[in-house]
């Protein structure tokens, strides 16, 4: 591909100028010296970066986020590992249905299925708002889980279980000393991606939210609506790092291919 | 008497039968071969006797004892994958350790039965490396070594070679057969290569439709294959459906369509009973027809039909008044396409089958 196309290398870098332009912008402005958001910025500080961490409602919500995130990534775990293992391993009836049932949670909009949430979670079963959120993010996290270990497994040769087990190992220990060790970067990277969804998550968390308890990007969206400070700018480019941090690891772990493939 | 025994056994799959009243006895220290064309149950029997699939009716006796229910992992016998199935995230001698650790041996035994069994695969210095690293013929033999050394009570082969080119395919048989008969272990071994079963295995059971056809030693099955079946697998390309057979004294007439022949009756195939003759192309004889016109003993007028060069012989597919015959002859005698023959069947060469 020696061959130089002038036209479409302008338009590719427009395209990217659109996406990535507002970005751009925002870290930008997240070093503004003054008091209010705007842009070019008039001087240079980083005292935005300070002020989210003197701003309590920030710190609250990012322990419950990660609280939620974390928690609800060990349950979707404990959930999902051993539903892809079964959807990979064993061929049965319905299978289609089910595989579909799991995954069906990133096809239904986020927004329908909070309200969902909201009328039984939270209505029907009067869960305290914490458990709410567990369960939210469960539901949010496991077709992430699921399909990104189902991805690894399908790589997994099953016959090494057989091998396992002729040499006297049971079930549940092959399991473990064989499929696990196999598909531990595959699960590495099923967490990541699970708590990047999770915790970055608005349209269910909005529903699930009360009275004193916010997750991160909940708090950020009333941290916007109160003030006009440039500290959402800060807090937006932290974000934008952790996520590229994960994604980066992910990507190292198993490739993105993941995304690329249904 | 039998190592084990597997006793009327039927496995079927989606209504299917893949084995029927199917019955097996081993003895102990042989080696015995499962061969037949895909499709024929060989490795259903050999995963129902490693456990990995359990029979809907019959039973699995080993050592007298019922194993029918006994799960895989309490059974101890090794098996060997066709694609190996090494543990790629164990080094070679975590692999082989695998088991022993399993079996909660002491660590200095551990050390010393797997230095032990990798001098067996000849794969000493290897113990560090992981599979990966390793050629196929190398897995191959730290599969092997995997199973051996728990000391299995029997040693089950699924394909162990058809992943491994030609040449390595010969060694690593050789190489099978030594390790089997120095530690005097009981093995099945399946495949579908007859060559690679009749060299190694003490007795062949060839198998066809969930059935075994003939159970025998090697040359027995070469010599007088029992079934137009084994005949075929194992290279008998001619078959003659005779009308009549008449037992005498030490021969046996045969009748096909007015054309009589004679047959030597040799003692190891007096039991059969069949009216289907068999025999192989090389045992066939051909000559250019003479001018006499009389009528020769076991001999039939032909007409060479179609002729191909195979290297060291010619093959002719003759056309008979009883049908076409393939037929291998040395380079020295060639004929034409067209050419009128004399094919002759030679009184000991051909055996009768079901």
């Amino acid at each position: 591909m020696q061959e130089k196309n002038r036209g479409l290398a302008l338009f590719t870098f427009l395209v990217f100028l659109f996406l990535l332009g507002p970005l751009l912008i925002i870290s930008v402005t997240s070093f503004e010296g003054g008091n209010i958001l705007k842009f070019p910025p008039e001087e240079f500080s980083f005292r935005w970066y300070e002020n989210i961490f003197n701003v309590d409602m920030f710190l609250v919500a990012f322990k419950t986020s990660i609280l939620v995130s974390l928690g609800g990534n060990l349950l979707a775990l404990l959930l999902g590992v051993p539903a892809a293992y079964a959807l990979s391993r064993f061929d049965f009836k319905g299978k289609s249905v089910i595989n579909a049932f799991f995954v069906s949670p990133i096809l239904i909009p986020g927004i329908v299925l909070g309200f969902a949430f909201l009328r039984y979670i939270v209505g029907t079963y009067q869960l305290p708002i914490y458990a709410a959120l567990f369960v939210g993010h469960t539901v949010i996290m496991l077709p992430f889980i699921i399909r990104v270990i189902s991805s690894s497994l399908s790589n997994f040769d099953f016959s090494i279980e057989e091998a396992a087990e002729s040499l006297g190992a049971s079930k549940l220990g092959t399991f473990f000393t064989v499929v696990l060790p196999n598909i531990k970067s595959g699960i590495l990277a099923a967490v990541m991606i699970a708590f990047l969804e999770s915790f970055n998550n608005v349209d269910i968390s909005v529903y699930m939210t009360g009275p004193g308890v916010s997750t991160f990007p909940i708090q950020m969206l009333t941290y916007v609506e109160n003030y006009f400070d440039p500290t959402i700018s800060a807090i937006s480019v932290l974000l934008m790092f952790i996520t590229a941090f994960f994604m980066f690891i992910v990507e190292r772990l198993m490739g993105l291919s993941y995304f690329t493939k249904r | 008497m039998a190592l084990f025994t597997l006793q009327d056994i039927s496995v079927a799959y989606n209504k299917q039968n893949i084995l029927k009243d199917f019955n097996l006895e081993i003895e102990k220290g042989k080696l015995v071969s499962l061969l037949g064309p895909s499709g024929c149950g060989k490795t259903t029997t050999l995963r129902l006797i490693a456990g990995f699939l359990q029979a809907n009716e019959g039973k699995f006796l080993f050592k007298e004892k019922d194993y029918t229910k006994v799960p895989v992992n309490k059974r101890n016998f090794g098996f060997v994958f066709q694609n190996y199935a090494l543990f790629p995230h164990l080094s070679i001698f975590d692999n082989i350790a695998f088991g022993l650790r399993l079996r909660k041996n002491a660590k200095s035994e551990i050390e010393k039965k797997v230095m032990n069994v990798l001098e067996i695969v000849n794969l000493k210095g290897f113990e560090k490396r992981y599979p990966q690293e390793l050629s196929g013929g190398q897995k191959q033999r730290v599969a092997i070594a995997r199973a051996l050394v728990i000391e299995p009570d029997i040693l089950l082969f699924d394909e162990p070679l058809s992943n491994l080119d030609a040449n390595l395919r010969v060694n690593m048989r050789v190489e099978i057969r030594r390790i089997q008969q120095e530690l005097g272990i009981t093995t099945v071994y399946v495949s579908h290569d007859q060559e690679e079963c009749f060299s190694i295995s003490d007795q062949v059971a060839i198998m066809n439709k969930g059935i075994i056809e003939q159970l025998s030693d090697p040359a027995t099955i070469y010599k007088y294959p029992e079934t137009k079946f084994v005949a075929d697998f194992i290279g008998f390309k001619n078959f003659i459906d005779f009308d009549k057979r008449t037992d005498h004294d030490g021969k046996i007439e045969l009748n096909k369509s007015g054309y009589s022949f004679v047959l030597h009756k040799d003692p190891q195939m007096s039991n059969s009973t069949g009216k289907i003759g068999a025999i192989r192309p090389d045992d066939l004889l051909i000559r250019e027809k003479d001018n006499t016109g009389a009528v020769q003993e076991n001999s039939l007028p032909g007409r060479v039909k179609v002729s191909t060069y195979l290297g060291r012989s010619y093959q002719y597919v003759v056309e008979t008044p009883i049908g076409d015959f393939t037929v291998n002859k040395e380079m020295a005698e060639s004929y034409r396409t067209g050419q009128e023959i004399i094919l002759e069947i030679p009184k000991n060469q051909m055996v009768l089958v079901d």
